[in-house]
């Protein structure tokens, strides 16, 4: 099946309940009451509300499911979990759809894939986050000159009041994370 | 009274004014913030955007560092939301989910780590309401904040989905703290309402809609306070950019609760990183 922007099928190996499998069984209860589209600050700006993401999800539509804006458009702020009357752990579902949208590369969800990817490079090798070598990454991965100009004021002001330095701080304790990553890597692909 | 001391990764960046200011008021309050040895990132949000297990795992290496410092220093103090609500979650995942918790530790074992679920994950401001509150503040009290009208900012994490220590919707917990200093509290709607987080780097367009709408329901107050770091840079970073494309002034002062009550505590303004918040403070000088 084409999706409204003529895009070609996706995930043409891969059956769709194995793919949504897990998220089928934490939203089969969804009752489509709408609450938690109608507690979303951002629904208006979703081409699918959360309400009716969740019915794809169920469906087994994943075409239509990562072709859509929506999930990457989930800020967490935990209304919808909040609120839903059925007590589902929504914020989580939207998290899994971040997580298959950067496993399966997803055209639509690159950007973010690749923001979130050069943050936890940064964890990877230093334990804590280095804000400017991360944002230095993204840029690179993103090959667009022109996101950072975005950012430069921003920036200006961070380093002027010295709460940013583009310089690598020599004497800040390092905590290497590659083994641990490694760790979680090998037994997440065991499951 | 002791705490162990989880400050995270923007707290040694972007948002070092709230570690200052956190440890200066404790310091004046007389109690001891001991820094978790050797801490690690919580995963912010790009974990959980990644990686189940990685969003668990991180966390709770710190955790598992936590407990290995003792018993005898009590639970672990967190001033930023997004840090709190993950090492939080590794808590309450793990407690509920043996499964969950023994894979975790597996992950851990190699480095002589072992997560037992003996710490409790406390929020600054639950800290500052429950363990001090307005009567503990009050004797440390001794400039009068009278002359401001402050808008309670609470966010997101901190209150959800995780409900602790205030009402998730209709939070409360900042007012008599605020009062406390003789500064009023202003009346609105957008206390508990998201600041687009992470969506300000990845979308900005969206994230700065949200803000625009936070700081115009503060209008009419003198400064709004926050109690986490994405808030605070979100809602004081772009103060410019949001002002020219909503045709209205809606530069405000944006401070960290503990610099505030800082100022009331009579606390010097350097002490406080004051100079490093990224809106015009000139009021509070
Ligand atoms: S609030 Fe819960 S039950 Fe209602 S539509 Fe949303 S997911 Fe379904
Ligand atoms: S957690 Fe995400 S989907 Fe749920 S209400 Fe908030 S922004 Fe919307």
């Amino acid at each position: 099946m084409l999706s409204a922007t003529g895009s070609p099928t996706v995930y043409p190996e891969e059956k769709a309940e194995d793919l949504l499998g897990p998220l089928q069984e934490k939203l089969c209860a969804c009752i489509q009451c709408g609450t938690c589209t109608a507690s979303c600050r951002n629904a208006h700006l979703m081409d699918f509300t959360p309400r009716r993401l969740w019915r794809l999800v169920l469906m087994g539509q994943t075409e239509e499911i990562f072709h859509s804006k929506t999930f990457a458009l989930c800020s967490a702020c935990y209304y919808c979990t909040l609120r839903c009357p059925r007590g589902l752990p929504l914020t989580d579902a939207m998290n899994l759809l971040k997580q298959l949208g950067a496993k399966k590369d997803v055209a639509g969800y690159r950007p973010n894939a690749r923001f979130y990817g050069s943050f936890l490079d940064s964890v990877r090798r230093h334990g804590r986050i280095n804000e400017v070598e991360f944002m230095r990454r993204y840029f690179i991965l993103m090959k667009n000159p022109a996101i950072p100009i975005k950012f430069t004021p921003l920036g200006i002001r961070l380093l002027r009041k010295k709460k940013i330095s583009m310089l690598p701080n020599k004497r800040k304790p390092e905590y290497p994370l590659d083994q641990f990553f490694q760790r979680v890597e090998k037994l997440e692909n065991q499951q | 009274m002791k705490y162990l001391y989880y400050p995270g990764c923007s707290l040694e960046g972007t948002a070092m004014e709230y570690d200052i200011s956190t440890r200066a008021l404790f310091d004046v309050l007389g109690i001891e913030l001991v820094e978790i040895d050797g801490w690690t990132c919580c995963g912010a949000s790009a974990a959980e955007a990644q990686s189940e297990l990685l969003s668990i795992a991180l966390p709770a290496r710190s955790l598992a560092i936590a407990e290995s410092m003792g018993t005898s220093i009590g639970d672990i103090l967190v001033p930023c939301s997004a840090c709190y609500l993950n090492l939080r979650r590794a808590a309450e995942e793990t407690r509920k989910d043996p499964d969950l918790l023994a894979r975790v530790n597996q992950v851990l074992e190699p480095e002589g780590l072992k997560l037992q679920g003996q710490k409790r994950v406390r929020h600054l401001l639950d800290v500052l309401s429950n363990d001090i509150g307005a009567m503990g503040l009050a004797e440390h009290i001794h400039t009068t904040m009278a002359r401001y009208l402050v808008a309670p900012y609470y966010g997101c994490q901190c209150l959800r989905p995780y409900v602790v220590f205030d009402d998730p919707e209709a939070p409360t917990s900042m007012e008599p703290l605020i009062l406390a200093t003789g500064a009023g509290v202003h009346g609105w709607h957008m206390a508990t309402k998201c600041c687009g987080a992470s969506l300000m780097n990845i979308k900005p367009e969206v994230a700065q809609k949200m803000v625009a709408a936070i700081l115009s329901g503060a209008r009419g107050a003198d400064a709004i306070v926050t109690v986490c770091p994405m808030c605070q840079v979100n809602l004081e970073g772009y103060q410019g950019r949001i002002s020219r494309s909503a045709h209205r002034d809606l530069h405000l002062p944006i401070l960290y609760l503990p610099q505030f009550l800082g100022l009331a505590m009579g606390i010097d303004r350097r002490a406080l990183s004051l100079e490093m918040n990224l809106s015009n403070l000139s009021a509070f000088f």
